[in-house]
């Protein structure tokens, strides 16, 4: 088990024959993806590396039996490819894309909820998901995925940040610790998946044994995931938030890392955290050392 | 994006919504001229990103040419909390009968756009929200249905606007709606929003932020990127293309990915040091975004000693390592750096540093981010 994609996911990419879609749709379907198509209007007929390219969604859907887009396209054509493939009845879609604009992403959001409830949006501005050995989609790096382990424990990842994501998937397998599923839900300050919904799943999944959870500063996404977790998750957990020292009313890299008005601060979110049992790490080594202390008693 | 009051304002006229005649000056010879247009009496107002400015003195009324020169020659060059005023907004007095509050904003918890209003405008909408939530009402709107007009009405009587002000109210609410949606702004403030005594509402603030991500549709916002105040290393950082923003410690940063420079900054601070910036060089890490990156740290005096933080995902640890062997080349640096390399074939990139042949004092690599926090900490001292 994983959570949301596995080895039956059947992926199309939109926006393949583009620089990012090709490079990282290669490097997704040479990890093992099933990466069964390309989508990019005007060019049905052609091919990358074998992959074929339609001219909608919908064709796509329909020669290949993709559940799965990753959309690898400009700020200003992501709206409208994500609402393509929910029309399309494509259940889970990934969107790398960074830089759309804030009401585009409240209106795609608000389409979605309303009209297309059975698809999923993760991202945008997410590195993407992995289920190592199973299924990977974004621009994680593979190789640096332990794959999880059939008797367990295996551990669940969540992170609003890309490259702390991998440093996250990097402890662990210094750690020699499995993964079940890696989620990056973005720093965008509308994602399509919230760190609530990725829990759920992980509480869920009998794969899945812990969790790290790796947040930052700025809205209220960590708090709202302390009080879920105090409702709902038993497994145990640890976390990083990142952004203790950030000034505020400066975005940090992220269109969503911003302090403002004494809300969202690193401080107030490790509290929350905290107070719902979640063991805390001052950097993400720590958060990583935490966890392997949580595997070890799991396993003994 | 923060607009100044001034650009707020000419923002909101775009959509309609009534402010004050007036113009913008950067001398006291320009105010006078835009206070002749205008019509006195006049308001003469400091033009500053930041709260208190009719407390520090930078807000006067002038009722002719010798107070506006006077009021314009001593709020030119102010120095309010920091910020020196290089521009005054220069407009028509408004006479006001009642004063009043509304903005919306995201409200990234509901994933909606968010009305607040309140019949209590002119004072800190924060100090309102402290003494007496409930005269401030909250109203969530779902991006796809917008707000009507009959909507915007209801919002004003629960807010308890009065009667003879409820039409403009809700029609200057439709109008900033507009504005906050089409204009694609992170925060559309009006504080206060006035009734006037002849019966007109009127904008004589303006709070606007703009959301960056939408540049590519308003050309028309190059202006204001001009006017935006920003240090000489924040000048150099985007002028490079960087996602940089000066602090005022002595350990310059450079890492990859946003998460991982936060994280930087809070490890250098945990271990006693400070942080002189915050710089993101994004997923590449190539030498030429690596010697740009060195190039806006070396610009900063106070910088003692560079922390480069990368973790090698899709870029291969010998890449990065070739780039900032290259970039080390290319820029004298006047501080040592501090390199902690990891992730995909990072044994091979450390490699390649220590292979470079460039001095231990200039450049030495530690395997984690907690020893090599230690170690830059340790040089800047």
């Amino acid at each position: 088990m994983a959570i949301f994609v596995d080895q039956n996911t059947k992926v199309i990419v939109q926006g393949l024959t583009g620089g990012q879609g090709r490079f990282h749709g290669l490097r997704n379907k040479a990890y093992g993806t099933q990466v069964v198509g390309g989508v990019t209007p005007g060019k049905a007929g052609q091919d990358v590396e074998g992959i074929p390219v339609f001219d909608s969604v919908a064709d796509a859907v329909a020669a290949t039996g993709a559940n799965a887009s990753f959309i690898a396209v400009p700020p200003k054509a992501a709206p409208a490819a994500i609402l393509e493939a929910a029309r399309a009845g494509i259940g889970f879609v990934v969107c790398i894309t960074e830089g759309v604009p804030a009401q585009d992403e409240a209106r795609v959001f608000a389409t979605l909820q309303r009209d297309y409830p059975a698809t999923r949006l993760l991202g945008p501005n997410c590195p993407g998901i992995i289920s190592p050995g199973k299924c990977n989609i974004g621009i994680t790096a593979g190789e640096i995925a332990q794959l999880p382990s059939a008797s367990g424990p295996n551990v669940g990842i969540v992170s609003r940040s890309g490259t702390l994501t991998y440093q996250a998937l990097y402890e662990l397998k210094q750690q020699g610790i499995g993964v079940s599923t890696c989620v990056g839900i973005g720093g965008d300050p509308v994602p399509g998946t919230s760190f609530v919904d990725c829990l759920a799943q992980f509480q869920a999944d009998p794969e899945t044994h812990a969790i790290i959870m790796i947040g930052e500063i700025g809205g209220s996404a960590e708090e709202e995931a302390a009080e879920f977790i105090t409702n709902h998750v038993t497994k145990p957990m640890s976390a990083y938030i990142a952004g203790v020292t950030a000034p505020a009313g400066k975005k940090m890299g992220h269109a969503g890392a911003i302090v403002s008005g004494g809300k969202g601060t690193a401080q107030g979110k490790m509290d929350a955290l905290r107070a719902a049992g979640v063991q805390i790490g001052l950097n993400p080594t720590e958060a990583g050392i935490l966890m392997a202390e949580i595997v070890r008693t799991i396993r003994s | 994006m923060d607009l100044f009051e001034y650009q707020g304002k000419q923002y909101f006229a775009q959509y309609n919504i009534p402010v004050s005649a007036g113009g913008v000056a950067t001398t006291v010879d320009e105010a006078v001229a835009v206070a002749l247009t205008a019509k006195y009496p006049v308001v003469v107002k400091a033009q500053v990103q930041v709260g208190g400015r009719g407390k520090a003195g930078g807000i006067k009324l002038a009722n002719d040419e010798a107070e506006v020169r006077l009021h314009a020659k001593n709020i030119l060059g102010m120095d309010i909390k920091g910020h020196v005023v290089k521009r005054v907004w220069v407009e028509h007095a408004s006479d006001i009968a009642e004063e009043y509050y509304a903005s919306f904003t995201l409200d990234r918890a509901a994933k909606q756009h968010l009305l607040m209003l309140s019949a209590q405008g002119g004072v800190e909408i924060e100090d309102v929200a402290a003494k007496d939530p409930t005269a401030i009402v909250k109203l969530h709107i779902n991006p796809i249905d917008g707000l009507s007009l009959a909507t915007a009405h209801r919002a004003c009587v629960d807010a308890k606007i009065p009667a003879k002000a409820l039409d403009g109210v809700a029609d200057m609410l439709v109008k900033l709606y507009n504005c906050f949606t089409q204009g694609d702004c992170d925060l559309a403030e009006i504080n206060p929003l006035i009734l006037k005594p002849t019966g007109e509402i009127h904008a004589l603030d303006a709070k606007v932020s703009l959301d960056v991500n939408a540049s590519f549709r308003h050309p028309e916002w190059a202006e204001y990127a001009a006017t935006e105040e920003l240090d000489a290393r924040e000048q150099l950082a985007r002028e490079k293309n960087l996602q940089y923003i000066g602090l005022d410690g002595t350990v310059g940063i450079i890492a990859n990915g946003a998460g991982l420079a936060m994280s930087t900054l809070d490890v250098v601070n945990q271990v006693g040091g400070s942080a002189a910036n915050f710089l993101d060089i994004g997923g590449g890490a190539n030498a030429e975004l690596m010697t740009a990156a060195l190039e806006v740290i070396n610009s900063d005096p106070k910088v003692k000693s560079i922390l480069i933080n990368i973790f090698g995902g899709i870029t291969r640890g010998e890449e990065v390592a070739k780039g900032i062997v290259e970039a080390v080349k290319r820029v004298a640096l006047r501080a040592p750096i501090v390199i902690r390399l990891d992730g995909t074939n990072a044994d091979e990139g450390r490699k390649i540093l220590a292979d470079a042949g460039i001095p231990e004092s200039q450049l030495t690599s530690r395997p984690t981010m907690l020893e090599a926090a230690r170690a830059a900490v340790e040089m800047a001292k």
